[in-house]
């Protein structure tokens, strides 16, 4: 019998599923969606790192900087939603790449933290640049698609669907690439550094091809978020605090599947919104409140409650 | 010339006011290898009770020097409690888990706590500034500085000296060095790490709480000022090597006055000449400036 990938099963199957739901969903789910997306792709680069035992403290700073990439291009002219997106992806892919020289060396808590120092240097200088509206940031008009321009509702459906193509083409991507040997050298770094330059690879460049990567999805995360919002603004998108949201999905989602980052999106999008309109003075308290329950009762995240169900009864090997 | 005076004395200032923060966050990563974001509601909650006592002290007919007390009084209550319910209530079931994940348990118990405060105190925003208008202004080159932020320097001084001076000349100091120099080999001579734990944590919260206390009569004290202060203290304490207490001395000078060269030189700049230094450093030496030299476990 032929191998098949479960998981590129179910992905294909939820992406279908998705979009014939995308005609028929209500606006505020389309937008909640978009918005799992967008930070559940961001959580997919962390994954991906986390593979290699690494954890960033700052990647709000690619989120960030292809959310602006992408909106200040609509300031000057460019409003097709596969040339902004594009550039923003590019923009912090190419950040990545260089910051990734300097940060391939670090490990552990210095590359968590030397992150989120670079984060906080693009944050500084986004508030006080004024062209770019400062601490209040500015508007990015509807996009176009094609030469396409969606007027009314019409725009969130296709800027969803849109959305929903990518996402499945760079999910499957990602899920394929860590079956690869260069994806299995993940665990090998985090296990042993030392025993993997012996057998010939180089660790660190291993973590920078990993590194490049999660930049690539952050920027491209961000540049969704700009469109799907309409607004770009640096406490939402550039702060510390977005970074240490993003390390939340991943602990939520656990790293066992590509899959379940995008669930884990999802959750903590549904309990940010619905603490926001229930409790709007306690959803600090409920969103810390159920990170702090994840950490305790369920250590490897979402996921596990899935293979829990199937009855192994231990951690996912992925 | 006359610039470079304001800017020193700005600068020394705003350095104390870091080093008060971040040595509490040091100590607790020396000892016991955390790195707290929850440090900053120890701040927050530190600046509220220090708020509200004072305010409740000048409302008695008690001599007016004494709203001092009330400062050091609010940090040991907070620091003592918040200190105590975390250690013991959540960080004490984690110790072997990832570091990571102990990170984002206290981003997390941070977040409960920003909401928790919000009940206490709710949004209005408190002022306390009756020990800031007791000791008056003095002139220093024609500049009218407030006494108040000067004897900050004074308090972070002694806040180090007492600090180093607990740790190399006490009993206690011996222990603990011993604890952030190894854990394991600590047990296995009978040292408790578990109350040292309890105790450096507890310590490291009343410190956090002090700073806040101390600054509480400079500022209104409003939702939302604990954000920046660990991201400010998480800055400091890199630099200057985690763990290391000259390290965060070194490295709340260095942050200070650059912050305040820049403030009166190039004000677009002020916001991230802190973390360009902080990526700087760790670009150079990537332990910090101060960090102790670590064997290589393979």
């Amino acid at each position: 019998m032929r191998y098949v990938d479960k998981t590129v099963v179910g992905l294909s199957i939820a992406f279908v599923v998705l979009v014939f739901a995308d005609f028929f969903m209500a606006d505020w789910m389309r937008f909640i969606g978009l918005q799992s997306l967008a930070r559940g792709a961001v959580a997919l680069g962390l994954l991906v790192l986390w593979r290699t035992g690494l954890v960033s403290f700052g990647h709000a700073l690619y989120f960030g900087f292809g959310a602006y990439a992408a909106a200040m291009l609509t300031l000057i002219g460019f409003h097709d939603a596969f040339f902004l997106v594009f550039a923003g992806t590019l923009a912090a892919g190419i950040l990545a790449y260089l910051l990734g020289f300097l940060l391939r060396r670090y490990r552990a808590i210095f590359f968590a933290l030397l992150n989120l120092a670079f984060s906080m240097i693009l944050y500084g200088v986004i508030v006080k640049t004024e062209e770019l509206g400062s601490t209040d940031g500015f508007s990015v008009l509807t996009p176009t698609f094609l030469g396409y321009a969606p007027k009314g509702e019409a725009v969130q459906t296709t800027l969803f669907l849109f959305t929903l193509v990518f996402t499945y083409i760079v999910t499957v991507g990602v899920h394929l690439y860590l079956k690869t040997t260069l994806g299995g050298m993940s665990m090998a770094v985090r296990e042993n550094e030392i025993r993997v330059e012996y057998l010939g690879y180089s660790a660190e460049k291993v973590i920078h091809v990993k590194y490049v990567f999660s930049g690539l999805v952050a920027g491209f995360g961000g540049a969704i978020m700009a469109l799907a919002i309409g607004q770009v603004d640096p406490d939402s998108m550039a702060n510390w605090t977005v970074s240490g949201e993003f390390v939340f999905i991943t602990i939520l989602s656990g790293i066992g599947n590509v899959a379940a980052t995008f669930i884990g999106a999802l959750v903590f999008e549904l309990i940010r919104t619905y603490a926001f309109e229930y409790a709007p003075q306690f959803w600090q308290f409920i969103l810390g409140g159920s990170l702090l329950a994840i950490i305790m009762f369920l250590p490897d995240g979402i996921w596990s409650l899935f293979s829990r169900l199937r009855g192994s009864g231990k951690a996912p090997t992925p | 010339m006359q610039e470079l005076i304001v800017i020193l004395i700005d600068g020394l200032v705003f350095s104390s006011y870091l080093f008060m923060v971040s040595v509490g966050l040091t100590v607790i990563f020396g000892v016991m290898k955390i790195l707290n974001v929850a440090h900053g509601s120890f701040y927050a909650f530190g600046a509220y009770m220090s708020a509200t006592l004072i305010g409740a002290y000048y409302n008695t007919d008690l001599p007016e020097f004494g709203g001092f007390l009330a400062i050091f009084v609010a940090a040991i209550i907070v620091g003592v409690f918040l200190g105590i319910v975390l250690e013991r209530g959540l960080l004490r079931f984690l110790y072997h888990r990832d570091e990571h994940i102990i990170v984002l348990a206290t981003f997390a118990m941070f977040l409960v706590l920003e909401d928790v405060l919000l009940m206490i105190w709710g949004t209005d925003p408190y002022y306390a500034y009756e020990p800031m208008a007791l000791l008056g202004a003095v002139d220093i080159v024609e500049l009218t500085f407030d006494v108040y932020s000067l004897t900050l320097i004074g308090l972070a001084v002694i806040v180090g000296l007492g600090l180093w001076l607990g740790l190399t000349k006490t009993k206690w100091g011996k222990l603990l060095l011993a604890v952030i120099f190894d854990r394991e080999i600590s047990q296995a001579m009978g040292i408790n790490v578990t109350v040292v734990f309890t105790v450096t944590f507890v310590v490291g919260a009343i410190m956090g709480a002090l700073g806040g206390a101390y600054i509480a009569p400079t500022i209104s004290v409003s939702p939302g000022i604990g954000v920046e202060v660990i991201i400010l203290s998480f800055a400091v304490v890199v630099i200057g090597g985690m763990g290391s207490i000259p390290g965060a001395m070194i490295g709340s000078l260095l942050v200070g006055i650059s912050r305040a060269a820049a403030v009166h030189k190039f004000p677009e700049i002020e916001l991230f000449v802190i973390y360009a230094i902080m990526a700087l450093v760790l670009a150079i030496r990537p332990e910090g400036l101060f960090a102790p030299a670590k064997a290589r476990k393979i």
